[in-house]
């Protein structure tokens, strides 16, 4: 199975971009949000002016994504934070200065993952509890223990991860004993326009938001000092140390001179002036003078309308829609090559049938991301593990419908065909399956359109597709960049399904 | 049970090999027991209809005879050859089979449904010409409905079109299963007249069948002979007049009756050359 799909990873890879042979690129990859973004953009590009061919594949998923990424070797690089090393990934309560979790997580990883921490970058990125400035005028919120002695008149909206981290939610209200009188999850992209148009009192962000700026909200001081330090740093591979230090190099260039100002600067210009990152990444570069060469005069799209920015996007997003278009035929082709002679065993089997399929079913239950995690150690990044997640996926409705429509064949017509000297084999290939044709089909299309949706996953171990301006929009909270992914992929619905009813047609018994 | 099966064993001593046999033929369904020990022999162009109220076990006991039910004792033969051990695709494609709703199969045309016993006998001759002639004598133009869809039928023509289908390849016993249940009062007098005649046009190819009813005029109309079957078990197998004149249990009586059979649906029978006439 897992060659078969290395064969198919690989002409899927070839179809897209024709590689050239070794030595293999640096892959640098980020988590999805707007400063990860950034930082991975500015390692890719200092390391391509230092003559390292690099991969890009931004927006994975989650910490536990990156990171597993990481561990198996996936990718090479990418940014993360000390705090959450220390917290997330090794699971240790929080520690002194900056500098001593810096120490801990630089002496653990080699031994225990065998991942490497670079010298930090030079700022801090903890997390924020922001509110808005009415609010902590009219009730003098100054610091987080005023907030704990408010909290029970206020309404949080926190993102999913910062209500369930040990630094996040559940230490936050072990150490302020504060106790809000309403927590609702939000997505980082919503919480901040939630939080403007007073829908919520309170959200978590990043001390380096650009958007706390832009709407001039008011950050609280962490006055028991109850978050611990988050020193960005390059999270590396220690096959990247030991076998590139040309990369490690580069790499290392960037320690030590982005403060604090100079980050949030560079959020600020990516989440409020929409300037695309690739130029915010090497502006920086250049302003560090790491880079040479002049800021070249972009007639870019940062303040175009949603119809200019497609049109400035229109390769990229062509090279995107043609990838989704591929993870979607082709994870659709194996769930039928498997699916349907599932549900035709699972016809003949007197017993147990239902049993597995409701099995199948549960797979669909399966949050995106978990089974990506789950799969990364297995079978990597990129386009192996999110077919296979998304042939996963599609099973069901093939599998339930193939059952279902071959049960259920017109009784009589297959009596008859029996009764008439036909074989098990004959009935089935001639009548029950031409019969059961338009219930299989209607399987097919509902695999399909829920596919062409659940593709948008592929984005969170870069395998691309249109999740990713969607992963990314979201991250930036950009709309244009959002919907430059999502019209596509509803279009790429309705063509789909459209094509199945015209396969349909063909197919239907009588026609 | 012993008399009745010394009753038609009777009739065979006085004719020639019977075509098919059953003999205490048992076969339960879970709790419900279908046929309790049935023994009954159809002679060589002979047309014996089963006849009973519903659960009496006609139907079971008629697809006993193609394979479609397996008894859970007793033996069946076919021609001499014992059901049990024969290979039962190879004898169902030689046994014609009409059910109640016709089965034609939805997504093949008419002459494709025709065709299907032929092909699956990979017949020698001439397909179209056999598929033609079955449609004709079924008395459907073949130039009309060969290309039609079932769909496109009345209920009438769907039937005759099974019979078309269980007669292309000649076979010598056919097995029918309520082939006019289903129909208005007036296709039903129609088919039950094509039919007889078709038998009676057949009859030098020596035709032997089995027709399901639980309409006793029906039964009287086209069969030589009739068996009443009461709770799985056989009641009489006798000619139509023997079994007005000298009804053999109450029950026979009793149901003669409720149907208002009486003589004068001997002199409207349709069959006068059947083997047992």
């Amino acid at each position: 199975m897992r060659a078969r799909f290395a064969v198919l990873t690989a002409l899927l890879a070839g179809t897209v971009s024709a590689r050239a042979p070794a030595p293999a690129p640096v892959v640098v990859a980020s988590k999805p949000f707007g400063e990860s973004y950034i930082l991975a953009e500015m390692f890719a590009q200092l390391l391509e002016a230092r003559g390292v061919r690099v991969d890009r594949r931004p927006g994975f998923g989650a910490t536990e994504l990156a990171f597993r990424a990481l561990r198996s070797g996936a990718i090479d690089v990418y940014p993360e934070y000390t705090g959450t090393g220390l917290l997330v990934l090794l699971g240790e309560p929080p520690r002194g200065s900056a500098g001593d979790v810096y120490a801990r997580v630089a002496e653990q990883f080699p031994r225990r993952f065998g991942t490497r921490w670079l010298p930090p970058l030079g700022f801090e990125n903890t997390y924020a509890i922001a509110i808005r400035k009415g609010t902590a005028d009219s009730l003098r919120l100054h610091t987080l223990s005023d907030l704990a002695r408010a909290a029970p008149g206020l309404r949080a909206g926190l993102t999913p991860d910062f209500i369930g981290r040990a630094d996040g939610l559940p230490g936050l209200s072990r150490a302020y004993g504060m106790r809000f009188r309403d927590v609702r999850a939000l997505l980082p992209a919503v919480k901040y326009r939630a939080l403007d148009a007073g829908d919520i009192d309170v959200v978590d962000g990043y001390a380096t938001d650009g958007l706390i700026e832009r709407y001039d909200f008011r950050v609280l001081v962490d006055d028991r000092r109850f978050f611990p330090p988050y020193e960005a740093a390059a999270l590396i591979t220690g096959r990247l140390a030991t076998e590139n230090p040309a990369a490690v190099a580069a790499l290392t260039e960037l320690s030590g001179r982005i403060d604090v100002a100079r980050m949030r600067r560079l959020n600020r210009r990516v989440e409020v002036e929409r300037v695309p990152i690739p130029q915010v990444a090497s502006e920086a570069l250049r302003e560090l003078s790491l880079i040479g060469g002049t800021a070249t005069a972009r007639t870019e799209s940062s303040r175009a309308g949603f119809f200019g920015y497609l049109r400035a996007t229109r390769a990229t997003l062509l090279s995107l829609t043609l990838r989704h278009l591929l993870l979607v035929s082709a994870s659709l082709a194996f769930a039928v090559l498997i699916g349907l002679p599932l549900g035709l065993v699972l016809e003949r089997r007197t017993g147990g049938a239902e049993s597995v399929i409701r099995g199948v079913g549960v797979i669909q239950t399966l949050p995106g991301i978990a089974l990506l995690a789950f799969m990364i150690p297995l079978f990597g990044i990129g386009v192996l593990p999110a077919l296979l997640a998304l042939v996963l996926y599609s099973l069901y409705p093939i599998v339930r419908n193939t059952f279902t429509g071959v049960r259920d064949a017109d009784p009589s017509a297959v009596d008859a065909a029996r009764a008439l000297g036909m074989t098990d084999a004959q009935i089935l290939r001639q009548v029950r399956l031409p019969l059961a044709a338009p219930v299989i089909m209607a399987g097919i299309r509902t695999a399909a359109v829920i596919d062409v949706g659940t593709a948008t996953l592929a984005a969170f171990i870069g395998a691309g597709g249109l999740g990713e301006p969607i992963v990314s929009g979201l991250a930036l909270s950009d709309t244009r960049m959002i919907l430059s992914g999502a019209i596509p992929a509803a279009l790429l619905a309705l063509a789909v399904d459209t094509t199945l009813a015209g396969v349909e047609r063909f197919v239907r018994p009588g026609r | 049970m012993e008399k009745q099966a010394q009753r038609s064993g009777a009739v065979s001593q006085s004719l020639p090999v019977p075509a098919l046999s059953a003999t205490g033929v048992v076969k339960r369904f879970d709790s419900t027991v279908a046929l309790d020990g049935v023994s009954v022999d159809v002679l060589e162009g002979e047309c014996v209809a089963l006849v009973g109220e519903s659960g009496s076990g006609k139907t079971t006991l008629l697809r006993c005879f193609n394979a479609l039910v397996q008894p859970d004792a007793g033996r069946v033969l076919v021609d001499g050859m014992d059901v049990s051990t024969a290979d039962v695709i190879e004898l169902r494609r030689h046994v014609g089979y009409v059910p109640q709703d016709g089965g034609l199969l939805p997504h093949w045309r008419v002459g494709r449904n025709v065709e299907l016993v032929l092909r699956l006998q990979r017949a020698n001759g001439d397909l179209a010409t056999r598929r033609d002639d079955a449609l004709t004598i079924v008395g459907l133009d073949p130039g009309t409905f060969r290309d039609r869809w079932p769909r496109e039928l009345s209920g009438g023509q769907r039937q005759r079109v099974a019979i078309a289908r269980a007669l292309a390849a000649h076979p010598r016993l056919v097995l029918l299963d309520e082939p006019f249940g289903a129909l208005d009062a007036i296709s039903r007098a129609d088919l039950q007249e094509s039919f007889a005649a078709l038998r009676t046009a057949r009859a030098a190819g020596r035709m032997t069948c089995v027709l399901v009813t639980h309409d006793l005029h029906e039964a009287f109309l086209l069969a030589d002979r009739v068996a009443v079957l009461r709770r799985g078990r056989l009641e009489q197998v006798d000619t139509p007049a023997i079994l007005l004149t000298r009804p053999a249990t109450s029950y026979v009586n009793e149901l003669l009756a409720r149907a208002r059979v009486s003589a004068a649906d001997l002199d409207r029978r349709l069959v006068r050359h059947g083997a047992a006439t």
